[in-house]
């Protein structure tokens, strides 16, 4: 096997995790950066429709850096597109496939399930609950929580913070109830 | 905030030095003195970060809900050994003292609890579980190829928004 078909191959977790958790010394080192990223949700509306909401009303000039990053997180899904895709389909759980199936899901080509999250879905009740209502509450309570998986669970409580540690069983908690209970409701839409 | 602006804006000078609100990681404490292209290490940041959360399938839709349903341990490991990695190098800086790159002393913002981290914490929870993606991989997604998640991206926005302009009223 090449080096290139090896690293095409899906990353372990024992790989992926710890390469994770190096982001947050290297950007304090860099520069002296909390690692987060819900955080450019802010910036963004801050530099383009402040309307004079307060909160909004802040130098984000200066967390360019954090709006840099993201472009990278951007640039660098789409090399991996380009150059370093896994021939593969996804290798999920039998029970999920089973559960899936039963949904009409059954293509594992890509890392979304291209029969939900396509542009046409947007027109069905299931595509637009999944898109843009998920969209807005990742939006909504990342912000009112102060942080997302990134600032909270890796960030905070790399750091200790008692908050953080709240904030993070409290979006694994809603993740639970909502992908068991609601989920299945919303995908037979 | 004292806004004397006395170096000219293409410098990207930081003039601020008033200590930012304790309880929000969401600025930069540090002191940006370097001409703006230095800034360009924040984007190859990002572009590692973003190749490493597509190659885990730390994006993907499935393995999230794997996650939620308990049917992986994937997810679990991935976060629970990055938190552990974060852990020790922040002990590490901490107890050597590690400068920054420019000699700078590394600052780390505490937080204070408010009960947005349960209320905001459980909505995030649920948005999460709906698309399948939490803020970073949003926009590994789009890079990746599924286009459509712009629309989940701008909504985020939107959720951002009506967050900031409802702040005040909120419990």
């Amino acid at each position: 096997m090449s080096f290139i078909d090896w690293i095409r191959q899906p990353w372990p977790w024992y790989v992926a995790g710890p390469l994770i958790g190096l982001t947050v010394p290297l950007l304090l080192i860099l520069g002296n950066k909390t690692f987060g990223i819900s955080s450019t949700l802010r910036h963004v509306c801050a530099a383009v429709i402040p309307a004079n909401v307060s909160f909004f009303q802040y130098e984000w000039k200066k967390e360019l850096w954090n709006l840099l990053f993201v472009a990278g997180v951007l640039i660098g899904g789409f090399l991996v597109a380009l150059f370093l895709s896994d021939p593969q389909p996804v290798q999920i759980n039998p029970k999920l496939a089973e559960e899936l199936s039963s949904y009409g899901i059954s293509n594992y080509q890509s890392l979304v399930p291209v029969e939900v999250f396509n542009w046409p879905a947007l027109l069905t009740a299931r595509g637009l609950i999944l898109m843009v209502a998920g969209g807005f509450l990742v939006g909504f309570g990342t912000r009112y929580a102060g942080g997302c998986t990134s600032g909270h669970a890796i960030m905070g409580l790399s750091n200790l913070q008692l908050p953080s540690l709240v904030a993070t069983i409290s979006f694994m908690a809603g993740g639970f109830i909502f992908a068991n209970l609601v989920i299945p409701i919303i995908m037979k839409l | 905030m004292t806004n004397v602006e006395v170096y000219p804006k293409t410098k990207n000078i930081n003039t601020d030095f008033e200590t930012r609100s304790l309880d929000s990681s969401d600025f930069s404490v540090g002191q940006e003195e370097k001409p703006s292209w230095h800034m360009i290490k924040y984007l190859v940041a990002g572009i590692l970060f973003g190749i490493i959360l597509v190659k885990s399938e730390v994006i993907s839709w499935f393995r999230i809900q794997e996650m939620f349903r308990l049917q992986s341990f994937h997810m679990f490991g991935v976060i629970g050994s990055a938190i552990v990695v974060g852990m020790i190098s922040i002990f590490l800086i901490k107890k050597f003292n590690i400068k920054t790159v420019s000699g700078e002393k590394i600052s780390l913002p505490k937080k204070t609890f408010h009960k947005g981290q349960i209320y905001g914490g459980l909505i995030f929870g649920f948005g999460w579980a709906m698309t399948g993606a939490c803020p970073g991989p949003l926009y590994a997604q789009i890079g990746n190829g599924a286009t459509v998640v712009v629309v989940s991206l701008l909504s985020a926005v939107a959720g951002t928004w009506v967050y900031g302009y409802l702040s005040d009223k909120l419990p």
